[in-house]
């Protein structure tokens, strides 16, 4: 185990390089330029070379990528050109807001997406599976910016149990995490339900209740943990996806995130703070597939096999 | 009494009649080969044994399966799980996919003591332990520990019986227990099953398509045939006067010393499928001794001077 970890871990370093590769060229390949947003209007030809000159804008590109790769590994992002603050500085702003959104709606999509999966496998084809399997459907079908607009003009233009937008308390967290989440809970519902209705239909579930072992524990002790292991999977996908996707959702609740960020940095063509953000995002998206895979190993002995 | 009774005990699955009025009893300690080609509703008639059938969406609609002194197919489910795997065991025919991967062959034996004997885990490893022993496993404490898939087949079949024998029981069904095997280990497993039967007086249901296992284990033999049982009896009587010509086609199945090549006999055609049994006996078509009279009437199963045998001919000794 301690050396599959090592290997993951030295296996990281390539892919991460590769992403900042990635991350760097796009954003250079997509026309419009900062410095237009800066410059003032009426500058001279003059100033605007200085300009480029003071960003280092001017050098050849794998310069460029040298001096930022250098940098960021010494937890530099450089300086934002448009906000004129450190990246690193907005990023340790945003952040935070982005993790605390993330995660609860990651941890409400599991828990509550696992619970009526197995619920609808162990009703397989009654009434309560169909309502499940129907709400599934529509779950993962609605946009979730337009649900989330819903879920504001009920709950809190009409009812007014939760704030409009924000994040200025924990109550203004329940509407944005419920509108993620909801895609998540379809998701891994209906990946629970295929799952431990395959895993059901096994041979060794048949031995299990001919050794007459109860069912409700046959479904929660034996079919729901091998169904667990694709939802795994899933699930460490869409940490990444969490975090950088739910920016739709943060700028329908007017939330601060690194989503927020990294869309108004792209407007203006913010090179650093946009590579920053890029930069958080895909190393969230490579540890959550490292959780994911850590996560598998320690439940499938098959797996640490070949690992080994 | 018999320890467990069948008696005309037919099981429909949808609009199919997969098993027709199948009666046949097993005595305590008694180790009785259920035998017939693929399709004829051995499997079937082991699922109807162990209370199963729901699973796969089949029932008992006609008929009795009484065991010791229970009416097996009026138990409340509840009732019925109590008797799994403790005093009905199953060992089934694929020891690979018997086993649940994940968890430690071990816990997978001691789960049965513990449920149904009230075990606490360590007295349950050390039962466990002990039966792995018995069942001639070496390393057995080390092997208690281990997945699954780090046993040979041969290993995961003794595994799956020393979860069968785990609580006591008095009646084991084993379906095809060593069609998955090599054939090395086959009569290994089936020597040991045997054996233990033996020695535990446990009652044994051998499912399985080999007449010469039956000829080595067996004290009695059931024949099935599309669903109908074509004869029952002795295993010295059914070897030495097969009345069923059915029975007699698969005794001459079996490959014997000094045999010409090309010499051994199969049975021409194959088991029909459920969806369309012939008319009258159901082995009519493949029978070289069939009459106009087989083609319509069904025969009843009769009893004989020893055992029973569906046959319009059976009445005539061979």
């Amino acid at each position: 185990m301690a050396l599959f970890l090592i290997r993951r871990l030295l296996l990281l370093i390539p892919v991460f390089l590769a992403v900042s590769l990635v991350i760097f060229m796009i954003i250079r390949f997509v026309p419009g330029d900062p410095i237009d947003n800066l410059l003032q209007i009426g500058s001279t030809e003059e100033q605007k070379t200085a300009m480029i000159a003071a960003y280092g804008l001017d050098r050849a590109l794998p310069v460029q990528y040298a001096i930022w790769l250098g940098k960021m590994l010494q937890g530099d992002l450089g300086e934002a050109i448009i906000l004129r603050q450190p990246v690193s500085t907005l990023i340790a702003q945003n952040l935070p807001h982005s993790l605390i959104l993330g995660s609860l709606a990651l941890a409400f999509s599991t828990l509550v997406g696992i619970a009526t999966g197995a619920l609808a496998a162990s009703f397989k084809d009654g009434w309560l599976d169909r309502l499940v399997m129907t709400l599934i459907l529509l779950g993962s079908t609605l946009p979730s910016f337009w649900l989330g607009l819903l879920m504001i003009l009920l709950f809190a233009v009409q009812l007014g149990w939760f704030p409009v937008s924000g994040a200025r308390s924990w109550s203004a967290l329940v509407l944005p995490v419920l509108t993620i989440g909801i895609g998540g809970v379809a998701l891994v519902a209906r990946v629970t339900r295929a799952a431990m209705i395959e895993i059901a239909r096994k041979d060794f579930v048949t031995m299990l209740h001919a050794k007459g072992v109860p069912p409700l524990q046959i479904q929660l002790g034996h079919v729901l943990r091998h169904a667990l292991l694709p939802v795994v999977t899933i699930l460490s996908l869409r940490i990444g996806w969490v975090l950088g996707g739910a920016v739709t959702i943060e700028y329908v609740f007017a939330r601060p995130g690194l989503g927020s960020l990294l869309i108004t940095s792209l407007n203006q063509r913010d090179y650093p703070v946009v590579q920053g953000c890029l930069l958080m995002l895909a190393i969230a998206v490579i540890l959550g597939t490292l959780i994911g895979d850590i996560v598998q190993a320690a439940m499938d002995p098959r797996l640490r096999e070949t690992l080994r | 009494m018999a320890l467990l009774d069948l008696s005309d005990v037919t099981v429909s699955i949808g609009v199919l009649t997969p098993l027709d009025r199948i009666a046949f009893s097993i005595e305590a300690g008694e180790i009785v080969g259920v035998v017939g080609e693929s399709g004829s509703g051995k499997s079937l008639t082991a699922m109807a044994v162990m209370g199963l059938l729901p699973l796969i969406g089949g029932r008992i609609t006609s008929g009795a399966v009484r065991f010791a002194d229970v009416e097996l197919n009026r138990l409340p489910e509840r009732d019925y799980r109590a008797l799994r795997g403790r005093r009905i065991a199953l060992i089934s025919q694929n020891p690979m996919t018997s086993l649940d991967p994940i968890r430690r062959v071990g816990e997978q034996i001691d789960q049965v003591s513990m449920m149904h004997l009230g075990l606490g885990a360590e007295r349950a490893r050390l039962r466990s332990v002990d039966m792995m022993r018995q069942l001639r496993i070496p390393e057995a404490d080390v092997v208690h520990g281990n997945y699954p898939h780090q046993l040979s087949g041969g290993m995961k079949q003794r595994i799956v019986i020393a979860m069968a024998l785990a609580a006591d029981p008095e009646l084991i069904v084993a379906d095809e227990p060593t069609t998955a095997l090599d054939v090395t280990i086959q009569a290994q497993i089936i020597q040991i099953m045997v054996e233990m039967a033996r020695r535990k007086n446990v009652a044994l249901m051998l499912i399985t398509h080999d007449m010469g296992v039956v000829a080595q284990a067996c004290d009695r033999v059931v024949v099935l045939y599309a669903g109908r049982v074509a004869e029952t009896g002795s295993v010295e009587r059914i070897f030495a006067a097969p009345r069923h010509p059915y029975t007699k086609s698969l005794i001459g199945c079996i490959p014997v010393e000094g045999l010409p090549p090309g010499g051994l006999k199969g049975i021409d055609g194959v088991v029909p499928g459920v969806a369309n049994y012939p008319t009258g006996c159901r082995f009519h078509p493949r029978c070289s001794l069939a009459q106009d009279r087989c083609k319509i009437e069904a025969p009843l199963l009769r009893a004989l001077e020893e055992g029973a045998a569906a046959c319009h001919l059976a009445g005539d000794p061979p």
